[in-house]
């Protein structure tokens, strides 16, 4: 692992304008990633996955997003034309959405949306851009990518839908992939089969992650270092082989909420919040 | 997995497909046969309960009892209503629609005359309509709440409020009288109108067949005031339509992912979101083409176009039932064919419609 930053944030803000005044989702994060697997937990609203649309520029267009420094490389993500952006998304920072159901266009053939996503950054006849997806759907262990290749994204299971939003969205060999609640919209069963999966390719291409999650032991599993998010803010930030150190009352907390095999454990506790974890 | 079990299963898949669709040809026959029915079954009683008499429309109010009688029972009248029925449906499936008392035609002659006139009318009306009011309606969602969404939308509103025959007697005044861009009332200048042989009923192709180049263009500007006035109306239902339909499929969540990818703006609006507009729009577009072949009746008066709609209100006017049940039944057999039509291409244009 080289200690060069990859992407440098600091002290990133998300605001949104709505009807009921402003929204501050992010409020400050900094951190930075060098080729790694980043895990950023937090519950609903913590911010976590508008930290990761910031750093695509895909922010909704109600928002602006501040920042002292948003830098992936050289390239300041700040200050980037709609031209500039393109060369980066996909072919550099390429994100796998939540819910392969939503997040795949219904009316296109899975062939043809991997492809595209392909074409865009590599110029290469159809031919071959064919050939590579057929070999990616291979990669994401898709049995019979003929078949997925030319079916639509309703003619394929959840898991199956997912491991091709992977395959679509490595297939340019971007450096870093940004995986939003990547499992969470599938059956339990699935859910680790699709997180190896990703995990073996992103290893093996060298790729750096951000997995945002909900499920702080998932997240460790798979990830190097852990942030813990709430209300904008990271609380705390750990080595995610020590989470048992964690520090925060937050941490602690969601650690707690979690059921055990062994022992008898009638009720689950409930997280005291205390205004004060929100000041960061 | 062995190339055996592979093969299998696309044989069993391959049959299924055919089956399918034999099936699925089957169903939409069979509906359309209830359906036609239906509107065989209601026009019919319509045209016996409306207080008409046909017998006096045909005789005159000061025919003898004795030839009243005879011509009452020669039309059938005398019969159970049942037995009308069926009467009436063997020959309207033969193409019979009785005798016009107006123009002494069998109507069905008096429709393919008319019938022609208003499709191509409509169609060019509707052609103009969505290759207009589709990237009108996509250029307003793309710039909600700025300047060319209300041009759009002032302009889609005028379309929606400002009378037809209002239109249409600006547009003859401006554009025939005071400007002379295009020809006045009529299909085809007086002095052309014996030079063509109808064969398919619609003048441009007519005049195209013959290969007569001053009669097409005679056609095309008689045709194209008419069409623009009613592609307003239909291009202002489209666009407004297509505006509504665009802004929600672009909060979707696969445009997003197509944004990840790093995909150009100009392909995410036109080859992802409008891919899925389509589905939708289709039956607006069917809907307001069939709309348009009903017949404008007043377009039709204004500019002097020998369509259906005009037809039927003339025979409606004079009592000539059989001339309206005839139209009436023409115009519910557009309604089904056009309905059929956009099925098909829904399901041509969505993958979940596809079974």
């Amino acid at each position: 692992m080289s200690n060069d930053p990859l992407l440098n944030v600091k002290n990133l803000k998300v605001t949104f304008n709505t009807p009921k005044g402003e929204v501050n989702a992010v409020r400050g994060v900094s951190f930075s990633l060098g080729r790694e697997r980043l895990g950023i937990v937090g519950e609903s609203g913590s911010g976590k996955s508008q930290t990761g649309r910031a750093i695509l520029g895909l922010t909704a267009a109600n928002g602006r997003i501040t920042a002292d420094e948003l830098k992936f490389h050289d390239v300041d993500l700040a200050n980037l034309t709609p031209k500039q952006w393109r060369k980066v998304r996909g072919a550099r920072i390429s994100m796998i959405m939540q819910d392969p159901k939503y997040s795949l266009n219904p009316v296109m053939t899975i062939g043809d949306q991997i492809i595209e996503a392909y074409r865009e950054h590599h110029k290469v006849n159809a031919r071959e851009a064919r050939h590579r997806a057929i070999d990616m759907l291979e990669a994401v262990k898709i049995r019979d990518p003929e078949r997925v290749f030319n079916s639509y994204p309703h003619e394929v299971s959840g898991g199956m839908g997912q491991r091709v939003m992977i395959a679509m969205m490595l297939i340019p060999e971007p450096e870093l992939i940004i995986a939003d609640e990547p499992t969470s919209a599938l059956d339990v069963t699935v859910q680790l089969q699709v997180m190896a999966i990703l995990d073996d390719l992103v290893r093996d291409r060298g790729m750096a992650l951000i997995f945002i999650s909900h499920d702080l032991h998932l997240v460790s599993s798979f990830c190097d270092r852990v942030l813990v998010m709430y209300q904008g803010h990271v609380v705390e930030e750990l080595a995610a082989s020590a989470l048992h150190e964690a520090k925060h009352p937050y941490t602690k907390g969601l650690l707690n909420c979690l059921p055990k095999m062994d022992g008898d454990q009638s009720d689950l506790p409930i997280l005291e919040r205390e205004a004060s974890w929100a000041e960061g | 997995m062995s190339a055996v079990t592979r093969k299998n299963r696309d044989g069993r898949k391959r049959a299924r497909l055919i089956s399918g669709k034999a099936g699925s040809l089957l169903r939409i026959v069979f509906s359309l046969a209830i359906t036609f029915f239906g509107l065989l079954l209601v026009t019919f009683l319509i045209g016996r309960v409306l207080p008409i008499d046909p017998v006096l429309a045909a005789v005159g109010d000061r025919a003898p009892q004795d030839v009243y009688d005879r011509v009452r029972e020669e039309m059938g009248l005398n019969l159970p209503l049942w037995q009308q029925f069926f009467i009436y449906i063997s020959n309207v499936v033969q193409g019979d629609f009785g005798q016009s008392v107006l123009t002494a035609n069998p109507v069905i002659e008096d429709i393919k005359r008319v019938f022609p006139a208003t499709l191509e009318l409509a169609t060019l009306a509707t052609f103009i309509g969505v290759v207009l009011g589709i990237p009108a309606g996509v250029f307003a969602a793309i710039n909600k709440g700025k300047w060319p969404d209300h041009v759009v939308r002032v302009i889609g509103l005028a379309g929606y409020s400002m009378p037809i025959f209002w239109l249409g007697l600006m547009g003859l005044l401006v554009f025939y009288m005071k400007l002379d861009w295009v020809a006045g009332p009529g299909r085809l200048d007086a002095f052309y109108i014996d030079f063509i042989e109808p064969t398919t009923g619609l003048m441009l192709i007519d005049t195209l067949i013959e290969g007569d180049m001053d009669l097409f263009w005679n056609a095309v500007s008689h045709i194209i005031l008419p069409a623009s006035i009613l592609a307003y109306f239909s291009l202002a239902y489209i666009a407004r339509m297509t505006r509504s339909f665009m802004l929600e499929q672009l909060s979707q969540e696969y445009i997003l992912t197509a944004r990840v990818k790093g995909i150009s703006e100009h392909r995410i609006i036109w080859r992802h979101a409008l891919g899925n507009v389509m589905v939708p729009l289709v039956t607006v577009i069917a809907l307001s083409y069939a709309n348009l072949l009903e017949g404008s009746v007043l377009t039709e008066i204004i500019f002097a176009w020998p369509g259906l709609g005009l037809y039927i209100t003339n025979s409606l006017l004079n009592a000539d039932m059989n001339a309206v049940l005839g139209g009436t039944v023409v115009v519910g057999a557009v309604f089904i064919g056009v309905n059929m039509l956009s099925d098909v291409l829904y399901r041509l244009l969505d993958p979940r419609a596809r079974r």
